[in-house]
Order: structure tokens, then C-alpha cells, then sequence
């Protein structure tokens, strides 16, 4: 269970996040929606411990949150989430050398083979099975983002955050990708927070919608203020979304 | 007729274009040299072709008579190895300074501003000292080259290694990652192409300072030739000499691309 207790956010004189309460439960697929430059990747930025908060609580499971980025939570990025330097597999092996501790992050001998043969059954999975030898850069964009995801799920978190992950994909992809999305959420029963531009992608795969917006506005000191959640609504599979559309407006 | 900055050369005249400057220097060459020696056939600043390339059998393919050995050879070997020591010992050392101070905040703090004085340090007036402690053998002209480039390389790499997207360093850390997990696996190989680009750059003040050194304090070795014979005015061997470091220049760079390119495939052909 994670719980936000008035939690602000500001960079200086610039707030960004004010008064968030918010309490979200294990397996919730939350998604976030609001103008560009309200603060929701430093929502995220916070969940993951790249960005502290400035007043408030952040609890995971009653505990304060940690603050530096570690394997119980997930991220996958818009882009630059992928090592260049790595083949597919390489990508995926890497991430299972991390689990482990050691000095140099590389694997040798059994362990190497074991992880070898468990990154090519996930690739499989994830349909990247033909693309082993090839390097980020020669793969497309959804083929990317499958390797991403896959590989952010290899540090077994229980919280996954995706900041516009499918941004830059196209529509026939992007259906695929939310298929992808929602196995993986309920096979590892994960809870994610999800960032998204497109109002109808965070209806069709949230269970949670989260509208971010301002609710005071100074006009001699826009940044005066910050945003928070001024919506959060449930969103069953079967609920119409364009009623909720226009509430949103 | 279309603008001229969309008149782009075919192939063949691309490559005409770039050998007409050197083809124009050496016409140039030949007639002033002609015109010279048609008026003195002692001079001596600019000498025909025929006799520079006399002077460069003699170095090159007789034994010299005071020693048996083969004088261009040894000049180049010489010159070889100190250059490549020194740049070896200054990549080194700049990738291991770089890499630190580029990953690890605390050591930036310690290390930045240090680097940033000895970087505005002149090398070749540190030469004297290095004369001095080092005495006037192959340390001292090593110890020039990394003392000259090392600072270059080190925060070239500083930069490179911070240019890496922070997304990498955070999704490491998210699949369990400690610091020196980090260090060798995400942050080493992409710099390494970085370095091989850095190397390059730096080899031409790398020429410099063997070359300053050479004709300062040596007895063999490229410049230390060129400035001996230097007092006998004979351009038939400075000319070839300068033209043979040239070429060698070339060639080391050349080498360096082809490995960057062999090695670290995913660079050349990367996202940039
Ligand atoms: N490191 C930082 N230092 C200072 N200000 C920052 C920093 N990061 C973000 N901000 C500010 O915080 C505000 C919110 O930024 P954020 O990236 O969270 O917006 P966003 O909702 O994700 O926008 P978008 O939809 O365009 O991605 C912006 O005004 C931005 O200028
Ligand atoms: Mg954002």
C-alpha cells in the first residue's frame, strides 16, 4: 500500500505539487493525465527516489519511501532506457547480473549459462526472439519498448512506473504494447503507475484515472502554486468513457 | 543553374578537388625550386626532388657510418615509442580520472578544480623541471606528452561520462545495480569509443610536445633529426622528415577510427 500524506513538491520559488492525499492499493493500475508541466513525471521522480519531497509523507507499506532508486520499483522511460552498448539479450543478461552482488556486473560460467537460457525464454515471451544479436538502435520503437519493459520487470518490483512509454509509437503498435501492459500486470500482479498524453489509453488501461491540474492560480506568480489531483476516478472496464470525458473538460 | 550551396560534387570530382591542393603545392614546389637552382646550383632552401630523395636513401636504406644502424628507422622507432607510451599512460590515466570524477559526485568535488589548474598549466614550461628530476633520458620527453594531453583526455571523459543519460544510471539501479556495477558495465564501454576519439584529438599536442622535447634534449628520434640538421640548412632531409611525420600522423589517426569502428560497432553506428 502506498500513501501520500500532504505531500509538496517545489523546485525553489517554483511549486510544482501541493497538498496531494492519496492512497493507492497493491494491484492498482493508475494512470495520470493533466497539462504538459504539471508535475507528473515529478511524481514519479519521487515514487522512483531520483526527486525528494519537500513537505509531506511518502510511504511504502508504512515506511517512509527510499531515496535513491532501487528493484522494488520499476521505471520505463519514454526513451534512453535501453543500454546501446548491449545486444538484446545482453540488455536482459545485464539486468540479471545486477540482482546479483559483485564487483563487476558481469556473469562467468554457470551462472552465465542459467542466465542465458532464462533471458532468451522472457525475449520469447515478449516476441523479441528473432532480435537477440541486434542493438537498441536497429530495433523499431514498439520492439524497443517491449525490451524495456521486459527488462524493467527482471528486478522483480512490485510497483512498475511508466512515464509516456508508448509516446512515440504508432497506433497499431501501441495496441499491442497495451495487451503486453495488461498480461504483465496481472501476471506479476504488479501495481502501476502510469503517465500518459492520451486520455483514452489511460481509460482503456487504468483502473485508476488521475487528472492533475491546478486548483488556485495567481496571475502575477504562476509558478505561486502548484498542481494536484483534481480528479481520481475509478474507471471499470465497462464504465463509458466518454461520460467521464466530459466531466474531465 | 542551382545555388551554390546545393551543387554538391560527384565521386570523381570530390576526390579531383581534394588532390588539387597538394598537386598545386608541388607544381608550386617544382617551379620555384627550378627557378632557384637555375640561378644558384648550390642553394640550398629549395632542393630538387631527386636530391631529397638521395638524402632519404641514405638515412633510410644504408647503414650510417658511425653507427651501422639505419638512422630513418631509428628516428621513427624512437619517436613511435615515446608518443605511444606517453599516450597510452595519458589515455590511461585521463580515463580513470574521467570516469571518477564523471561518476562519482564526492570525487568531482575533490578532484574538478585540481584538474582544471593543471590543465592551464603550459606543459612546455614545466619541460625544465621535468629535465631536472627526471634527467634528460626517455622519462622526462614520456612524462611531457601525459602531463601535456592527460588533462584534455581526463575531462573530455568527465563530460562524456556525465552526458550519459541519467535514464541509464536509473534503470540500473532499479534491476539492483551498485556503484562499481555501474562503473564497469554501463559507464566504461560507451566511453571507451569516447576515449579512442579523445586520443586522436589530443595526438596532434601529443606531436607537439615529442617534438619539443626531441629537439631539446635527445640523440635520436624524429625531431631531434630535423633540428639537428637543422644547422647545415638541409631542407633535403626536413622536408621528407616533416612529410614522413605527417604520414605517420595519418596513419596512427586512420588506425584509431578503423579500431573505434571495429570494436564499438553500436558507436559508429549508434543513435548519433
Ligand atoms: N530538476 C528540476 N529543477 C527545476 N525545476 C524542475 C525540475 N524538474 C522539473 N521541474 C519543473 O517542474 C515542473 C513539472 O515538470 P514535470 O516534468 O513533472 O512535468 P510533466 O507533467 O511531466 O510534463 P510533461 O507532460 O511535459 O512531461 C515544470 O515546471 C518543470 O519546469
Ligand atoms: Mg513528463
Amino acid at each position: 500500500m502506498i500513501e501520500v500524506k500532504n505531500l509538496w513538491k517545489n523546485y525553489g520559488e517554483n511549486v510544482v505539487l501541493e497538498q496531494l492525499n492519496v492512497t493507492v492499493a497493491e494491484g492498482d493500475f493508475i494512470t495520470m493525465v493533466g497539462s504538459s508541466g504539471c508535475g507528473k513525471s515529478t511524481f514519479l521522480n519521487l515514487l522512483l527516489g531520483t526527486e525528494q519531497l519537500s513537505r509531506g509523507e511518502l510511504l511504502i507499506n508504512g515506511k517512509p519511501i527510499a531515496s535513491e532508486p532501487g528493484p522494488e520499483r520499476g521505471i520505463v522511460f519514454q526513451q534512453y532506457s535501453l543500454f546501446p552498448h548491449m545486444t538484446v539479450l545482453e540488455n536482459i543478461m545485464a539486468a540479471k547480473a545486477f540482482e546479483r552482488k559483485g564487483f563487476t556486473g558481469y556473469l562467468f560460467g554457470k551462472a552465465k549459462r542459467e542466465a542465458k537460457s532464462a533471458a532468451e525464454k522472457l525475449l520469447k515471451e515478449v516476441g523479441l526472439e528473432h532480435a537477440l544479436k541486434k542493438y537498441p538502435h536497429e530495433l523499431s520503437g514498439g520492439m524497443k519498448q517491449r525490451l524495456a519493459i521486459a527488462q524493467a520487470l527482471l528486478g522483480k518490483p512490485k510497483i512498475l512506473l511508466l512515464d509516456e512509454p508508448f509516446g512515440a509509437l504508432d497506433p497499431g503498435i501501441r495496441a499491442e504494447m497495451h495487451q503486453l501492459v495488461l498480461n504483465l500486470w496481472r501476471e506479476h500482479g504488479l501495481t502501476i503507475f502510469m503517465v500518459t498524453h492520451d486520455l483514452k489509453e489511460g481509460f482503456y488501461l487504468g483502473t485508476r484515472l488521475w487528472v492533475f491540474d491546478k486548483t488556485r492560480h495567481d496571475p502575477q506568480a504562476p509558478n505561486a502554486y502548484g498542481a494536484t489531483i483534481t480528479y481520481d476516478l475509478p474507471v471499470s472496464k465497462n464504465s463509458n468513457y466518454e461520460n467521464l470525458l466530459s466531466l474531465t473538460k | 543553374m542551382k545555388r551554390l550551396i546545393n551543387l554538391k560534387p560527384s565521386k570523381p570530382l570530390a576526390f579531383a578537388l581534394g588532390i588539387l591542393p597538394f598537386f598545386l603545392i608541388a607544381v608550386l614546389y617544382v617551379i620555384n625550386s627550378n627557378a632557384r637552382l637555375a640561378e644558384n646550383a648550390d642553394d640550398k632552401l629549395l632542393p630538387p626532388v631527386s636530391k631529397m630523395a638521395d638524402a632519404i636513401e641514405r638515412l633510410a636504406l644504408e647503414p650510417s657510418k658511425r653507427s651501422g644502424e639505419y638512422t630513418f628507422w631509428i628516428d621513427t622507432a624512437s619517436s613511435l615509442k615515446r608518443l605511444g607510451l606517453g599516450v597510452l599512460c595519458a589515455a590511461a590515466l585521463g580515463l580513470l580520472f574521467g570516469i571518477f570524477t564523471g561518476a562519482i559526485p564526492l570525487v568531482k568535488s575533490g578532484l574538478s578544480p585540481f584538474l582544471t589548474v593543471i590543465s592551464l598549466i603550459p606543459p612546455l614550461a614545466l619541460l625544465p623541471i621535468l629535465f631536472i628530476v627526471f634527467g634528460l633520458g626517455e622519462l622526462s620527453k614520456v612524462v611531457l606528452i601525459v602531463i601535456g594531453i592527460f588533462p584534455f583526455i581526463a575531462r573530455d571523459i568527465q563530460r562524456r561520462a556525465e552526458e550519459i543519460p541519467n535514464e541509464q544510471l536509473v534503470k540500473a539501479q532499479t534491476l539492483g545495480a551498485n556503484t562499481s556495477q555501474i562503473i564497469v558495465r554501463v559507464l566504461l564501454p560507451q566511453l571507451m569509443p569516447k576515449l579512442i576519439d579523445s586520443v586522436r584529438l589530443s595526438l596532434g599536442a601529443g606531436w607537439l610536445f615529442l617534438i619539443a622535447a626531441e629537439a631539446i634534449a635527445a640523440t635520436d628520434g624524429l625531431g631531434y633529426r630535423i633540428f639537428l640538421v637543422r644547422r647545415y640548412l638541409s631542407m633535403d632531409v626536413i622536408l621528407p622528415y616533416v612529410a614522413w611525420i605527417t604520414l605517420l600522423a595519418f596513419i596512427v589517426d586512420q588506425l584509431l577510427a578503423l579500431l573505434n569502428r571495429k570494436l564499438y560497432p553500436w558507436h559508429s553506428q549508434g543513435n548519433r
